[in-house]
């Protein structure tokens, strides 16, 4: 299951993460977003011990978003050792977006 | 209810919608206008071909054919598209029901074509109010765009902010913009730090938050986009079947990339015809 990412357990669950860390920025009322939820889900049971995958509701957790400069969704993040080490936006299929992310 | 809808009526829908008819299937065609295809003046590379004919009239020759089978044309520009058990088809005219769409409608549009606009995708510029609009609630922001599919953007982001400028790029303003301002002039560049700030146009700068693209008519990446269909590069992703990663939703010719021939255009129109036939046939 993707962990539900917010201002209180970013910086334990993603910033201080011993593993790399893939975080969604979604939205309910984002079709697209929707569309990858499941995808998300798949990658958290594929890599699970490898990669931690979380999930952030721009709605919910507009700072978060802000503060990554979120200005489309979905915005689908890698974070490594505390840094955004590589980022993608838009609806993709689940190979696509581990071949960006190089996982 | 219609059994299909084929949106286009070049090679690809029209081919799709005479193989669809002769299996007795419930099929209309909704086009806006002739692609392409009309823009090219001398077709000789196509089968049975022997003078050289222009685009604009074998796109006539195609569409003669497929009233002569009496499949209905509809003149109307679609403005979206919805799917829940079927598929709700907006026009700028009226709304039909479909238990599958095909999107034929062309090779899809690929932006501005102007210095910056790559670097600011995602950054600023966004294709899809519905997607991405709650995030610049009561900013200022930019729309793209002279027609009908503008108009339909306005309208989704006018619940958003109040702040919007609209930007004909040159184009006459064909739709009442309810007293949003207008910028006619031609954009030059797009600007901004690491986020989109400025839209430079040839009478001056715009500052902006956001930059909303809906220029011309809503092409079939603008469709798979709202409703959540895989693209790559623009075109898009449709399986052997030519079936999107949406049930029922299909797509054939330019808009799936690959050669851009009329030949493989009507052959995918072919192909995902049969595929369609199959897919209404052992649909519950």
């Amino acid at each position: 299951m993707a962990l539900k990412i917010t201002t209180d357990n970013f910086k334990n669950e993603v910033l201080e993460a011993k593993v790399p860390v893939i975080v969604d920025f979604w939205a309910s009322w984002c079709r697209p977003c929707l569309m990858l939820g499941p995808i998300i889900e798949e990658i958290a049971k594929d890599l699970d011990g490898k990669v931690k995958v979380g999930k952030v509701n721009v709605d919910e957790e507009g700072y978060l978003a802000q503060q990554f400069r979120v200005s489309s969704i979905p915005t689908i993040m890698l974070f490594k050792d505390g840094k955004v080490a590589k980022q993608a936006v838009g609806l993709m299929r689940k190979e696509d977006l581990l071949k960006t992310f190089g996982l | 209810m219609r059994d299909i809808i084929v949106i286009g009526g070049g090679p690809a829908g029209v081919s799709a919608a005479i193989y669809l008819k002769r299996f007795k299937l419930d099929v209309a065609i909704i086009m806006k206008d002739q692609g392409t295809l009309a823009a090219t003046d001398h077709i000789e590379n196509y089968y049975g071909i022997v003078e050289p004919v222009t685009g604009k009239d074998l796109f006539q020759r195609g569409i003669a054919q497929a009233k002569r089978l009496e499949i209905p044309i509809l003149v109307e520009e679609v403005t979206g598209i919805d799917n829940f058990d079927n598929f709700i088809v907006r026009t700028d005219a009226q709304t039909h029901q479909a238990k599958a769409v095909l999107l034929a409608t062309g090779a899809n549009k690929t932006g501005l074509k102007v210095k910056g606009f790559a670097d600011y995708v995602g950054k600023g510029i966004s294709f899809c109010a519905i997607c991405d609009g709650f995030l610049y609630r009561n900013k200022k922001i930019g729309l793209v765009g002279h027609g009908e599919f503008m108009r339909e953007e306005l309208e989704a982001l006018a619940n958003i902010s109040q702040d919007i400028v609209v930007f004909t790029n040159g184009e006459t303003l064909e739709k009442d913009v309810e007293g949003h301002p207008v910028v006619t002039d031609r954009i030059k560049a797009l600007r901004g730090d690491d986020l989109l700030r400025v839209v430079e146009t040839t009478a001056g700068d715009h500052q902006v938050d956001a930059l909303f693209i809906a220029m011309g008519t809503a092409s079939a990446a603008d469709f798979a986009l709202r409703m959540g269909a895989f693209t790559e590069n623009n075109s898009i992703l449709v399986d052997e079947k030519f079936m999107t990663n949406i049930p029922g939703l299909f797509a054939a010719g330019d808009c799936i990339g690959g050669l851009k021939q009329i030949a493989k255009a009507v052959a995918d129109g072919a192909q995902a015809a049969i595929a369609i036939h199959k897919y209404l046939r052992n649909k519950p």
